[in-house]
């Protein structure tokens, strides 16, 4: 698991940062455009993939420690239900669009509109980004257990 | 209404999603929030009693938008919920120390509950759909959480068979929007009222009793249990017998047969054949096993049967009188459905605590084999006492739970000319007497063997659990004893299902 050879490298390192921002790009303007917190999530995660790929495995691991991505994980799911929990608080509905309702109403097609909408697609690319990259780590790290049986 | 609705998801969501941040070195504190949770929600469901009420999420107005409705029906299950969640999850406290990853385990366990409460909460067949995958999930990581091979085969087996029965219920899902153009199922009932069940409308009954019957356990999709509920931790075994395959499959089931496509002769006699097959077929295979989780496990596959039984006879005599039905019939098809609804909650607690019980046993004996077992009785006192308990609670020896909702059910049967089927419901319940004198022979009583001399018993949280759970099966026989328990907690569940199609219009009023 070193890698693959110079050339992949050497284009992956170039490509990574534009994949990277075309999927934080996705995410930010999800309610916009096609595309949204999922879509931009699994562009996160396929710019590990491709470092896995071109890399290997302990280089992306050095760079987001499974922990790490864990607890991002984590915190993605967590804000996305904060933003509800928000909307009761705030506006006394379960879910309520608060900031749109009552704060912030925008313009629009503008980047600061739709409330709290951005922010949910946000929470959601976290989540998605952060968890397909731990599928695919997980799922690399594990071998078939051919220990002691014959194929069944 | 008081309490907001999502309140009973975003506890249990919330709360697990905070805690993994813990980790190792806070074990104890995320096992206190998780307590935390399930207890409040314990005292929410118990302040939901009695209430009704249609939430709309995000103020967004039905059909548009998600709706979550509270009724007589949800607020009996939810409640059932959080009294087997609330002592599952004390029970881990302790129990789930032999495990590593304590925090993840909490986490899905509290997802697990989140969509539990999401199925009986939403009013809306597709999130209905969503929860229940939720609540699926979790159970398969959780049956495999020992992550020993044989472990990891049966949540396999489980989450093959239960992916199963998820693709049905979205292809039905998917017909019944096709057909009615809508997915909130108060806007489905209305429709299929107004113009009647047409070709698609029936394959996706069909679909729909497969796959929530996939998810239930009943009889001929029965595989997956007995290898999945043995080999899940002791707490997650009751929760999956004590709760998850009724609010998954018998909920799901009754609220879309009786509120959604209006029952028929037909269907009612099919749920009634499914569960006498349930009920016999699972006893008689349950009869011969020799591990202690897996004779319980098939004894939930017969006990279901009762549940599902109780529900199509008062389904059938509902729709064989149709709609110019008499007191008198309306009378039988309500005692029949009381009896299965309570059956439903009597099996939660006296299952869960059995199962409980093995937990406990096992962790003290480090076996599940009845045969490597025996005399624990001096060594396990409290584990044998509540044992003991929820055993003649399962069989049906008079002052326990179980033999009022066995009693109403024959009754019920009688009274509207099934003797056939009340001599079965008795047979079966000899059936389970036999199985259950087997627990007690080879657990509790006859020689210590040599290698379990030195047992000690696990107290602190574990006993706490078990003794709440032993107090309510020999208190529950008051549900249908003292009147005002009664009306307000069984019937107005019961009024829930022989309302039928009427559903919908009650829902769009309130």
């Amino acid at each position: 698991m070193k890698g693959m050879t110079i050339i992949v490298k050497t284009i992956s390192s170039w490509v990574k940062v534009l994949i990277f921002l075309f999927g934080i790009y996705i995410i930010l303007f999800g309610h916009l455009t096609p595309g949204g917190g999922f879509a931009g999530g699994v562009i996160l995660a396929s710019c590990y993939v491709l470092l896995m790929l071109a890399f290997g495995r302990e280089y992306v691991e050095k760079n987001l420690p499974l922990p790490v991505a864990s607890k991002l994980d984590c915190l993605g799911a967590f804000l996305f239900a904060l933003i509800a929990v928000l909307g009761l608080v705030f506006g006394g509905t379960f879910f309520l669009n608060f900031l749109y309702q009552k704060y912030l109403p925008g313009e629009a097609l503008e980047l600061v509109s739709a409330g709290t909408i951005p922010l949910s697609n946000i929470a959601i690319g976290l989540k998605v980004g952060a968890s397909l990259f731990l599928v695919i780590l997980v799922l690399s790290m594990f071998r078939p257990d051919m220990s002691g049986k014959k194929e069944e | 209404m008081s309490i907001p609705l999502p309140v009973f998801i975003a506890i249990p969501l919330v709360t697990a999603f905070v805690l993994p941040i813990f980790g190792k070195k806070g074990k104890d504190a995320a096992t206190v929030l998780a307590n935390l949770a399930t207890i409040s929600l314990l005292v929410l469901a118990v302040a939901s009693i009695g209430q009704s009420g249609v939430y709309e999420i995000g103020k967004w107005s039905i059909p548009l938008g998600i709706n979550l409705v509270l009724d007589g029906l949800s607020s009996l299950l939810l409640l059932a919920i959080s009294v087997v969640a609330s002592a599952a999850m004390l029970f881990s406290a302790r129990y789930m120390e032999q495990y590593t990853a304590k925090a993840k385990y909490l986490s899905l366990f509290l997802l697990m509950v989140a969509g539990m409460n999401g199925v009986v909460l939403s009013g809306d067949i597709f999130n209905l759909f969503v929860f229940l995958e939720i609540a699926s999930l979790a159970s398969y990581a959780l049956v495999g959480f020992g992550c020993e091979h044989e472990e990891l085969e049966a949540s396999f087996k489980y989450m093959v068979l239960g992916s199963i029965g998820s693709i049905f219920i979205l292809f039905a899902v998917a017909l019944v929007y096709g057909n009615t153009g809508s997915l909130n199922m108060a806007y489905i009932g209305k429709a299929i009222r107004d113009s009647g069940l047409n070709a698609g409308l029936s394959f996706a009954m069909a679909l729909f009793v497969v796959g929530f019957g996939l998810k239930a356990a009943l009889m001929p999709f029965h595989a997956w249990l007995p290898d999945a509920h043995p080999s899940a931790p002791a707490p997650i075994s009751a929760m999956l017998s004590g709760i998850l395959i009724k609010t998954l499959g018998i909920y799901a089931l009754a609220r879309v047969v009786f509120n959604v496509f209006g029952v028929s002769v037909s269907i009612g006699w099919l749920l009634v054949v499914l569960g006498l097959l349930s009920m016999v077929a699972g006893a008689f295979l349950a009869i011969g096993q020799g591990d202690f989780k897996r004779l319980l496990a098939y004894s939930s596959i017969s006990q279901i049967g009762y549940v599902v039984l109780g529900i199509g006879l008062g389904g059938l005599i509902l729709a064989r009188a149709g709609n110019n039905i008499s007191t008198e019939q309306l009378g039988w098809a309500s005692l029949a459905i009381l009896g299965g609804l309570f059956h439903l909650v009597n099996h939660a607690v006296y299952k869960s605590l059995l199962f409980l019980t093995s937990g406990s046993v096992q962790m003290s004996t480090g076996t599940r084999q009845l045969k490597q077992m025996g005399g624990l009785a001096e060594k396990l006192p409290f584990t044998r006492a509540t044992c003991t308990l929820a055993s003649a609670s399962i069989v049906g020896i008079p002052p326990f739970s179980g033999f009022w909702s066995k009693l109403i059910l024959v009754v019920a049967a009688v009274q509207a000319g099934f003797y056939w089927i009340a001599a079965i419901i008795v047979f079966v319940s000899l059936c389970t007497l036999i199985m259950y004198l087997k627990v007690q022979r080879y657990v509790f009583l006859g020689e210590l063997p040599e290698n379990l001399q030195q047992i000690k018993e696990n107290r602190g949280s574990m006993l706490v659990a078990m003794v709440f759970l032993a107090c309510l099966c020999a208190l529950m026989g008051l549900l249908v004893l003292v009147p005002c328990l009664k009306q307000s907690i069984l019937e107005p569940a019961v009024k829930v299902l022989t309302d039928g199609l009427e559903y919908s219009a009650i829902v769009m009023k309130m």
